[in-house]
């Protein structure tokens, strides 16, 4: 593999890296739901634009854009399910702050 | 590596970090749009058409009208809970700015040196062969998984119908 394509998967890779921090920061720092699906969507951006990246580089383009098109059909379902979960605890407990749910008995 | 990818990058972590550290829900939604956006703009770039429209349609469209109308479904903040909200908040992320920054400059000045594992043959050149001819079970699965989702949705709001 030439430099140059290993020079653009590292150029790449920083801001990849910096986008995971980014949505992790947010998933940890956050109470409230809404904000934190925001920072899982980061996540998922990132993840996304490795794969792409990754493809580009080995020049298999073909399986990982048939990859990306499948975690994209994954990405909407988890989200959509999410969103029903997030509005259900918002009905069950008029507040969308993690500190705030103290009806879940298990 | 051309400038042009270098400046949509810079564009995407800016996109991000308003995401993340802006005041209303409704904005850091827009946000979000405005990231998936630039990240299907460089997979364009990155000669990934096909995943770069289905990016841009559905997390730059779907995902984005799902948030807003989850955003319209919750009560607003009075002005006062409003502002104390966010001094709170501005606290907890007030280091994300000085991480990023100082990330960036660690991993632009580190010197990585690798190979990556040799290469799996090719099989095929396009993605649609791929997708029918090579994985035909991934489409199975993809159908399940919406199905199962849409059923998901289904449920949790007749729950919350019956309560």
């Amino acid at each position: 593999m030439s430099t140059e394509l290993l020079q653009i998967f590292w150029s790449f890779g920083i801001f990849v890296i910096i986008l995971a921090v980014i949505g992790l920061y947010c998933l940890l720092a956050t109470y409230n739901l809404i904000r934190a699906l925001i920072g899982l969507e980061i996540l998922i951006k990132a993840a996304t634009l490795s794969i792409i990246v990754v493809g580009y580089v080995t020049g298999r383009m073909a399986l990982t854009q048939a990859l990306v098109v499948t975690f994209i059909t994954i990405e909407v379902v988890v989200m959509a399910v999410a969103i029903g979960v997030v509005l259900g605890i918002r009905h069950f407990n008029d507040s969308l702050d993690t500190r705030k749910i103290r009806n879940i008995k298990g | 590596m051309s400038v042009i990818n270098i400046i949509l990058l810079s564009i995407l972590i800016v996109g991000a970090l308003w995401t993340v550290l802006t005041r209303s829900l409704l904005r850091a939604a827009i946000a979000l749009a405005f990231t998936s956006a630039i990240v299907a703009a460089l997979m364009f770039r990155l000669d990934a058409p096909l995943a770069a429209v289905f990016e841009l349609s559905v997390c730059t469209g779907l995902i984005s009208v799902l948030f807003i109308s989850t955003i319209s479904l919750t009560y607003p903040l009075s002005q006062e809970e409003k502002l104390q909200h966010m001094q709170v908040r501005m606290q907890r992320f007030r280091w994300l700015p000085v991480i990023v920054v100082a990330l960036g400059i660690g991993l632009s000045l580190m010197t990585v040196k690798f190979t990556l594992p040799a290469l799996a043959p090719q099989t095929q050149s396009d993605m649609r062969l791929v997708m029918w001819d090579l994985r035909p079970l991934e489409i199975f699965g993809q159908v399940v998984i919406l199905l199962s989702g849409a059923f998901g949705v289904i449920i949790l709001f007749k729950e919350a119908g019956k309560k």
